[in-house]
């Protein structure tokens, strides 16, 4: 039978008490150029990694607004750092540090529950 | 009670031998198996006798430093080299007055003081020394004296920043010889065991001359000797013995291997702190003035280096140049960062074995040289014109050479990505791959293991074509600078093959700051933490060093370089490799119109 999973979406709905902002705010605090992003993809289109699976890297600024830190951690795993993105940005984000910032904090925060 | 006076020193000099005792099995304890056999057999071989002779020249004459200024080098040779020889001559004069082998160890220190009596043989000649060498290190004292004021005259813009444990131990320094002078003084004035510079001295004092006058002086020589030895293990002068340490530890072959180990530790303890790399870092024009080298290493030293400082850094490998210990900065930061992001590194578990097409050369273009397409159409060119089979390997898509990653301390990630690119070159059959990006061009010349696969950078490619006549150029009269990319010129070595390409193409103007000493373009994809705009100011620094030679094109070999001095509005920035294409002479067989079309169409699709 055919996967006809996509026509019952699952709710993408954010629940602004739940809001996972630990990242969001971690990687504003050292990469602050992040707050003027314009989600103008550029970043996506000149990818490398996106080039051989169907990473995004606008994606990732999108869930990271968004506190999908679950998603992330998996998504994240597949830049490949080569820096492309960050010399197209117009708005001129070091998004090659976002990358970093994001990788450090999900390894942190994951230090963080296995000791608690 | 007179001998209450060796006291402070010999408390001193014996805490000071235990710290360094403990230390030395310490990190000597902590290289690997391997290491230490290397260490071992190096004793053995003609390595020993090169290190001591590089303890000699840079420990004690400290060469490296003269040549960068006389002025400091004479400062540096005076205090180290006149201190060792004070000792030396100190001890040999004890021997020969009390005519035995065996002497205490304070007895050359304090001999002014406890050898009153000055009838032995040569007494007269090693005083006149001893005040000789007294004035050759106190020449030293005052102008380090003169380089806390006018650091200028010493060819240094900046110095460093001290803490308190440098500052009791530098004073302390500065108070030693000084010290020595009075007191040697006095007793010259009371006994005449003088020369030449303490007699004098103990003229001059006159009636002030008196037994607790003496005593308090040399009980305060005393008191500087303690102190210094006492405040050196935690100060920066712990360098002294350190680098000793370090030239045999280094010359033995050890190596830091992408992990910490004690050999971090005998590096940083190495460095003095000298402040010659601050003076080559470009990033204080952009105002980063916390994370230059020296920093780094006290930073390690004292257990508090943060990311924001490590990632900081252009890794343009200009402070290692200068560096007068010969400290491997460049190596030592990347390992900082393998053990900070060593807990998030990727698999890459997406990367597939596709099928591999077979040809002679492989031609690996670089995430950078995809986004200076320019390059691409002119190798391109270069290579239908040289008739190479070749196969474009990621025109299409393929990963990142990993050099990237590697600069970002993520050694194990990047090893995935190598693992694959390997077999695919491998699995081409090729006998040669052309790259034509230094960054990855350094990553394919030293991690990667290609078997007989040859890696060529499109500067050597080209220079082959060159003097095989495959291509024939028209040299034109623009005046050409060539800017070395930090990765392939302080970081491959390979300074020459791009400029005698451009040779053929023109006018190529040499420049103060070019080979090791060039500038970073401040692209650099080594530091993760900069703003364009500071980028900018780094670049615009460049430019407006290069401005002044009034150039008509600045040639590079790097995609990075020139992405990034394009952004610059007043220059034509040009490929080693499109400034080659721009000057091809087709000789008459190709000229065809035919074959021309085909050139065209060539370039047109590819553009």
């Amino acid at each position: 039978m055919n996967d006809l999973s996509f026509l019952k979406p699952a709710s993408r709905q954010i629940d602004f008490d739940n809001f996972d902002d630990r990242l969001l705010l971690y990687v504003l605090k050292y990469e602050p150029s992040f707050f003027t992003c314009i989600s103008c993809g550029g970043c996506t289109a000149t990818c490398s990694a996106g080039n051989l699976t169907n990473f995004n890297v606008r994606k990732i600024g999108l869930w990271l607004r968004r506190g999908e830190t679950e998603k992330l951690s998996e998504e994240i795993q597949k830049c490949m750092f080569c820096g492309k993105c960050t010399l197209v940005c117009p708005r001129d984000i070091n998004i090659r540090n976002v990358i970093l910032l994001i990788k450090k904090r999900i390894a942190m925060l994951k230090n963080e529950n296995t000791t608690a | 009670m007179e001998k209450l006076i060796i006291l402070p020193f010999s408390i001193g000099f014996i805490y000071l031998l235990g710290i360094l005792g403990f230390r030395v099995v310490k990190w000597v304890g902590g290289l690997s198996r391997l290491d230490k056999l290397r260490l071992i057999h190096s004793f053995k071989t003609r390595r020993f006798f090169d290190s001591i002779k590089e303890v000699f020249m840079e420990g004690l004459l400290h060469r490296k430093i003269f040549r960068k200024n006389p002025v400091l080098g004479y400062m540096h040779m005076s205090l180290a080299f006149g201190w060792f020889l004070l000792i030396v001559v100190g001890h040999i004069e004890v021997m020969v007055s009390r005519q035995s082998l065996i002497a205490p160890i304070y007895l050359p220190v304090f001999f002014r003081y406890f050898e009153t009596d000055h009838s032995f043989m040569l007494s007269g000649i090693f005083s006149f020394l001893m005040d000789l060498l007294l004035l050759f290190v106190l020449s030293g004292v005052a102008l380090a004296l003169l380089k806390r004021f006018k650091k200028k005259l010493f060819g240094m813009k900046k110095t460093t920043r001290l803490k308190t444990g440098d500052r009791i131990a530098l004073l302390s320094l500065w108070m030693i010889f000084p010290l020595r002078l009075l007191s040697e003084g006095m007793s010259a004035g009371l006994y005449g065991n003088g020369s030449f510079l303490t007699s004098t001295l103990g003229h001059i004092f006159g009636n002030l001359n008196s037994e607790t006058a003496n005593l308090s002086l040399w009980t305060a020589y005393s008191c500087s000797l303690g102190f210094f030895f006492a405040a050196l293990p935690n100060s920066r002068y712990m360098h002294i013995p350190t680098e000793i340490l370090l030239i045999f530890v280094r010359n033995a072959g050890v190596k830091l291997k992408k992990r910490n180990n004690t050999y971090t530790n005998i590096q940083v303890f190495s460095c003095s702190r000298c402040g010659l790399c601050l003076d080559n870092c470009q990033l204080s024009a952009a105002g980063i003035n916390n994370t230059q080298s020296v920093y780094i290493l006290k930073n390690i030293r004292n257990h508090n280096l943060s990311d924001e400082q490590l990632f900081n850094c252009l890794l343009c490998g200009k402070c290692e140049v200068d560096c007068p210990v010969g400290i491997n900065t460049i190596d030592l930061r990347i390992t900082q960062r393998i053990e900070s992001t060593r807990q998030y590194n990727s698999s890459y578990k997406y990367l597939e074995d596709g099928p591999v097409p077979k040809a002679d050369t492989v031609y690996f273009a670089g995430c950078m040289t995809h986004l200076t397409p320019g390059i691409i159409a002119s190798m391109k060119k270069l290579f239908h014109l040289a008739g190479e089979n070749v196969w474009f390997m990621d025109e299409e898509k393929a990963p990142c050479c990993g050099r990237p990653l590697m600069l970002a301390g993520q050694y194990e990630a990047a090893s995935k990505l190598i693992a694959n690119n390997t077999r695919k070159i491998i699995g081409s059959g090729a006998k040669k791959l052309v790259v034509s990006c230094p960054i990855c061009y350094k990553v394919f010349k030293e991690d990667y293991e290609l078997a007989n696969v040859e890696v060529v950078f499109h500067a050597e490619y080209i220079l082959n074509l060159l003097q095989q006549e495959i291509i024939a150029l028209k040299k034109g009269s623009d005046r050409i600078i060539y800017h070395d990319p930090c990765e392939l010129g302080r970081g491959m070595g390979m300074y020459e093959p791009p400029r005698e390409v451009l040779r053929t193409t023109g006018k190529v103007i040499p420049i103060k700051n070019e080979k090791h000493m060039a500038h970073c373009c401040g692209g650099s994809l080594g530091n993760l933490k900069i703003s364009q705009v500071e980028r900018s100011l780094l670049r615009n620094q460049a430019v407006e060093d290069y401005l002044r030679y009034r150039p008509d094109v600045l040639a590079t070999a790097c995609p990075m370089c020139k992405k990034t001095f394009s952004r610059h509005p007043n220059l034509k920035v040009l490929d080693i490799s499109e400034a080659v294409a721009n000057a091809l002479q087709i000789s008459s067989d190709q000229e065809s119109t035919k074959e021309k079309m085909k050139l065209e169409i060539h370039e047109f699709e590819l553009i």
